[in-house]
Parts: C-alpha cells; sequence; structure tokens
C-alpha cells in the first residue's frame, strides 16, 4: 500500500436548502491524510453540458471526490485525460488502458426548462464494456446531490456496497464570540460537510448530537437553561420539544431501533444511571442502578441490548446488557485501560469506541463475533466515532494542532482524511442512518 | 458553635485520614454511614443545622440581604472574598485525573465557605464541576458531576443546607485554560464554587 504523495484540497461552499429554519452558511475543507494506491483507478470525465453552460455544481468533479474518499478508488487527475467523451460512441477504450484505468465514468448534463437531465455511464475498460448507465432529473439547486447519488450507484455497482454519499451527518461547534464568551452550533450537513446549516446555537454548550432512525429528527443535550436538558428537534419544521430536564445530568441520548424510545444518562437517582424514556407517553424505566458511571447508551441494530460505557470495575470499559433490563451486564473490552463511547455497525456485527491506552485515546473497532479489536486512528485525543449508514468508513473527532476538526478512516484503517470547518472547534461528529 | 467546629473539624480529619469517603464503588454505602455521623454529630452536639440558623437568623438575613441588594459582583469585590488572605478568595477546588476525591490542602477552604454559607443562609451557590479534555464527552460530564458531588458531600457534612446548593457538571465543555499540555489539563480538572 503506497500512501498519495499529493494531498488533494478542495472547498466545498454551502447552498440552499429550503427545509431548515435557521439558515447559516458554512465552509469545509476536505483533506485526504492517508490513501491508498487502491487495487482500483477511476477516470471521471467533465460532463459535457447544455451549450456550454457553467453548471452550479461540477458533476464530474463531486463523483470524483467521493468515490476518491471512499479509500477504494485512485481517481485519475482530469489533466491527464487525452479525450473527453460524453457519450458511449465516443469512447476509445485503449486510450483509457494506456492511463492505466480499470474504469471508466462518462457523462452529460441536459437542460429541459427548468429541469436538468444527469446521464452517466459506467465502463469497465478491460472488458471493453458498459456497466451502467443511468440517468436523474433535477432541478439546479439539487445538482449536487443528484452527483452523490451517482456516486452511490457508481460505487454500489463496483463493491456490492451500498454507497454513503448522500447521507448526511451532525456536528457540534464551538468558538470564541468576543474575548472570554463561546458560542456553541449544532450543525446539519451533506456527508463531505458540504451544505452545513446550523439548526441550533447557545451561548452555553451543546452536546452530543443523536438521529432518530428516519433521519428526521435529532436529539441532543443543551445548557442554555445552566442546567443540563435534552431536545428532540425536528429537522424539516424546526420543532423543539424538551423531553429531559431532571435535577443533575441529562444526557447521551441514544434513539432506539423503532424511534419509541430514548435511552438516556440521568443522575436524579443519585449517580449517572441509563434510563429508557417512552416518547409517546413519557414514562421512564431505569436500566442500570449500579452505584458507579454508568452512561453512553447505544442500541443495538434489533433493539434487544444496550451497549454502555461503565466504570463498575473502577476504569471505564464497554458492556453489554438486554434492552428489557433482564439478566446481568457483559463486560466487552478488555484491550486498553479506557473503552468508552461504544456503538453499533448497521449489521449489528461490530462495535466502534475511544479506546484509550496511557493516555492515547484511539478509535478502534471490535468484531463481536470473533471479539478481535483492531485500532483505526493515531490519537493522541480521538473521541466521538460513529459508523457510516454502510458501516465501511467512520467519522469521528480529532485534535490537530490546537484545532478540534473531524476525520474519516476506512474501515481498514487505510485511508483517512480531515474535514476541516472554517472557525472554531468541531466535534462530536453523528452519521445519519439511511432513511 | 465552638463545640461544633471541633467536632467537624475532627470528621474531617477523620474522613482524610481513614478509609476513602469518596470510593466511587461504595458510594451509597458512605452516603449511608456519612448520614449516619451526620445523625449522630448533631445528636451528640445537640446543634443541628436548623437551630445552629435559627440562632443567628435575625443578624444573618439582614447582612445577607444587604449584599444580594448590592448585587453578587460586589459581594465578590469585598475584601472578604477578594483579598488573597482570605480563604474565600480561593472558589476552585483542583482534582487529580479520573479522581472525584478532594484533596486535603482544599479542606480549609471549604470550611471558609462552610461557614459563611452556614452565617448567610439565604446565600446560595452553584457547584460547577468540571474535568479535562481526555476521555470521552459523556463521561466527562458524569465523572464533573462526581467532583461537585464530593465538594457538596464536605460542605453538607459542616452543616451547610443541601437547600442552599446547586450541582451543574459541564464535563470537559468549558475548560478553564485552553491548552492540550499536564499544566492545562490540571488546571481544567476543577469545581468552581459559584455565589449567586
Amino acid at each position: 500500500m503506497i500512501k498519495i504523495a499529493k494531498k488533494i484540497v478542495f472547498i466545498l461552499f454551502g447552498c440552499h436548502l429550503m427545509v431548515y429554519s435557521h439558515l447559516l452558511r458554512a465552509e469545509l475543507t476536505i483533506e485526504i491524510t492517508e490513501g491508498v494506491q487502491s487495487a482500483h483507478t477511476i477516470a471521471v470525465v467533465p460532463f459535457a453540458s447544455p451549450m456550454g453552460e457553467q453548471l452550479k455544481e461540477d458533476v464530474a468533479q463531486v463523483i470524483g471526490n467521493d468515490l476518491a474518499r471512499s479509500g477504494y478508488f485512485k481517481v485519475l487527475d482530469k489533466a491527464q485525460m487525452l479525450t473527453r467523451p460524453s457519450q458511449p460512441a465516443q469512447v476509445k477504450f485503449r486510450n483509457w488502458e494506456a492511463l492505466g484505468q480499470d474504469y471508466l465514468v462518462i457523462g452529460r448534463v441536459s437542460k429541459d426548462n427548468n429541469l436538468y437531465h444527469v446521464q452517466m455511464s459506467l465502463f469497465d475498460v478491460y472488458k471493453k464494456e458498459q456497466l451502467k448507465g443511468l440517468r436523474v432529473t433535477v432541478e439546479a439547486s439539487a445538482l449536487r446531490m443528484a452527483a452523490h447519488y451517482l456516486s452511490d450507484a457508481i460505487y454500489a455497482k463496483l463493491t456490492g456496497i451500498p454507497g454513503i454519499f448522500t447521507s448526511r451527518i451532525a456536528y457540534v461547534t464551538s468558538e470564541l464570540n468576543g474575548q472570554h464568551k463561546t458560542k456553541y452550533n449544532l450543525y446539519v450537513a451533506d456527508y463531505d460537510g458540504a451544505n452545513a446549516i446550523s439548526i441550533a446555537q447557545s451561548k452555553e454548550p451543546i452536546m452530543s448530537p443523536a438521529w432518530s432512525p428516519h433521519a428526521d429528527k435529532i436529539a441532543y443535550v443543551s445548557f442554555e437553561n445552566k442546567v443540563s436538558e435534552i431536545f428532540v428537534q425536528t429537522l424539516a419544521t424546526g420543532e423543539r420539544k424538551s423531553i429531559a430536564k431532571y435535577k443533575g445530568i441529562n444526557g447521551a441520548p441514544a434513539w432506539s431501533p423503532d424511534g419509541k424510545q430514548l435511552a438516556l444518562t440521568l443522575s436524579k437517582g443519585g449517580n449517572s444511571d441509563i434510563y429508557i424514556l417512552t416518547l409517546a407517553n413519557k414514562s421512564l424505566r431505569q436500566l442500570t442502578k449500579s452505584l458507579a458511571i454508568d452512561t453512553e447508551a447505544a442500541w443495538s441494530p434489533d433493539g434487544k441490548k444496550i451497549l454502555f460505557t461503565s466504570d463498575r470495575g473502577r476504569r471505564p470499559q464497554l458492556y453489554i446488557m438486554a434492552s428489557n433490563g433482564q439478566g446481568v451486564a457483559e463486560r466487552i473490552t478488555f484491550d486498553g485501560d479506557y473503552n468508552a463511547r461504544g456503538s453499533f455497525s448497521a449489521d449489528g456485527k461490530s462495535i466502534v469506541m475511544v479506546q484509550g491506552v496511557q493516555g492515547n485515546y484511539r478509535i478502534a473497532v471490535q468484531n463481536l463475533a470473533s471479539r478481535t479489536t483492531t485500532v483505526l486512528s493515531n490519537g493522541p485525543n480521538d473521541e466521538s466515532p460513529s459508523f457510516a449508514p454502510n458501516g465501511q468508513v467512520i467519522i469521528y473527532a480529532r485534535r490537530k494542532g490546537n484545532n478540534d476538526i473531524l476525520a474519516t478512516v476506512t474501515l481498514d484503517g487505510a485511508s483517512k482524511q480531515d474535514i476541516r470547518h472554517r472557525g472554531g472547534m468541531v466535534r462530536e461528529p453523528a452519521w445519519a442512518p439511511r432513511k | 458553635m465552638k463545640l461544633k467546629t471541633v467536632i467537624v473539624a475532627f470528621f474531617i480529619t477523620t474522613l482524610l485520614s481513614g478509609c476513602s469517603l469518596f470510593n466511587k464503588d461504595s458510594l451509597s454505602e458512605e452516603d449511608n454511614a456519612a448520614q449516619n455521623v451526620m445523625n449522630s454529630l448533631n445528636d451528640s452536639s445537640g446543634v443541628d443545622s436548623n437551630t445552629y440558623n435559627a440562632d443567628g437568623l435575625q443578624v444573618t438575613e439582614l447582612g445577607v440581604d444587604n449584599q444580594i441588594s448590592e448585587g453578587i459582583d460586589a459581594l465578590m469585590q469585598s475584601p472578604e472574598f477578594s483579598d488573597p488572605n482570605s480563604p474565600l478568595s480561593t472558589r476552585t477546588i483542583y482534582f487529580e485525573y479520573d479522581s472525584s476525591q478532594v484533596k486535603n490542602e482544599f479542606v480549609p477552604i471549604l470550611e471558609a465557605h462552610a461557614n459563611y454559607l452556614m452565617a448567610n443562609p439565604n446565600q446560595r451557590i452553584t457547584l460547577e464541576g468540571h474535568s479535562d479534555e481526555r476521555g470521552t464527552r459523556e463521561y466527562n460530564i458524569a465523572l464533573g458531576e462526581q467532583r461537585a458531588k464530593s465538594v457538596f458531600k464536605i460542605l453538607q457534612l459542616i452543616g451547610v443546607m443541601t437547600s442552599q446548593i446547586d450541582i451543574v457538571s459541564y464535563g470537559e465543555e468549558k475548560p478553564a485554560a485552553s491548552g492540550h499540555t499536564d499544566e492545562s489539563f490540571a488546571l481544567n480538572r476543577r469545581v468552581e464554587i459559584v455565589y449567586k
């Protein structure tokens, strides 16, 4: 595996999304810090546009960036392209073979009143055959999403795994606002950080965003009333409800897979324990009753188990117990002296966590069947890992110099990228589930 | 009143020299133990917090009312709270890594705050628990709360009414020092006593 020497830097600009009440734009820069010379090379030829019109989004560029970021592809620099076909009949496979390309993507955009038709063809260069053809019709404002949709289709065709390029993330930022004042924002953005929109702002900390299973609501912790309080906010309307404001800690919300319940950390009983709140009737059930810290609950995809952090064995470790409270909690982490903030992959086969070894905190994945753990990140202060919906990539927060930034790492640890938000510290990324 | 001070001092010394009261694995038992000691303390001294407060109620309330009318900023600027030689000028208690045990050196400071609060029963405080940035955010919220509760228990044992004290934990969300060195971490592992 050869690291890509050349760093690819590009800037993504926010654009309009009408569904949100608070429109604040943000810009993020994505930088590939560690990549692999992958087995698959792919060329994405700039798409032909109607009468040479300068489109709002460079569709081929967006697709190329998506594929490069997946860690599975090395994308050809367009400056090296000898020809730029936009229709299947124009493709001369030997040109692309000569450039060492395994796959080729071409396409064109045509306009019909206010609608754009984006047509894409995917080829296997060596077999000299077309693998897929697809047309997507959108308004101008959704050209970028159309490109992500095509990336999903290409990725799925070539890897057999669903893509993540149309998915979204949430994260929290803090920035100094004057000498001693800090401003906190909760953002929702495309998976690549584009179209970032602040959905909540406060002078007091905002924490622990958690997506509902249908990705239409976010639960989070806010200190806006000088105490911790958990809110559920509906993204489409901006409507917000306070769902927990008990004495002491109200933290770590986690949605059950059916969206009917939230696991929470409350300390109203004297110390941090995990409770299950049923949203419809507001009933509260205490799940853990230890004298230690129990927090950071996460549900298994079938809803039957709860993974959580506890220091009942003196140091924080991960435990699993039945979500109905029966039986005893089983400790599942034994590597390192600190394992916390675990969550399941969508297939339930593995968990991702923060693992601390002598003060070095890194992201690690445990295969639940084999109980083997693999460390994926470099530390020293990595936190808040969250699986992509397809389980192939993990987003997390890390410290780089004096900045807190977001980063992604592929499940094999081979490809790493930083996502830098302009202005302020970024943390607590949460990858939205597939709708 | 002197008798009570002596007994409390003895009790705190016993606490800190003997078993670790704030061992998190046995908090509840020690809660009970602490409560029993408190009860026997009250019985034997014949001075429980209510009668103590009743003793000095008139004078004390007037003083607090004046201070409240002048605002909390004025109180914090008064010599009692701002003179570096006054123990009340210290309102931050620091902790070791992943520990919520109050260190001996901070006990006299907590005694001074407790005495002030007992003399001014209308005065309220918030204990803000904080952690350094290492480890996960929600775990650090829980750790910050344990630290605030450790301070709470000492103030309560000395005789401060629980109704005078609120607790909030900010975990690692509001660092006092922005650096990423051991020195900064040490400054961030703290409980702030905020008069309000």
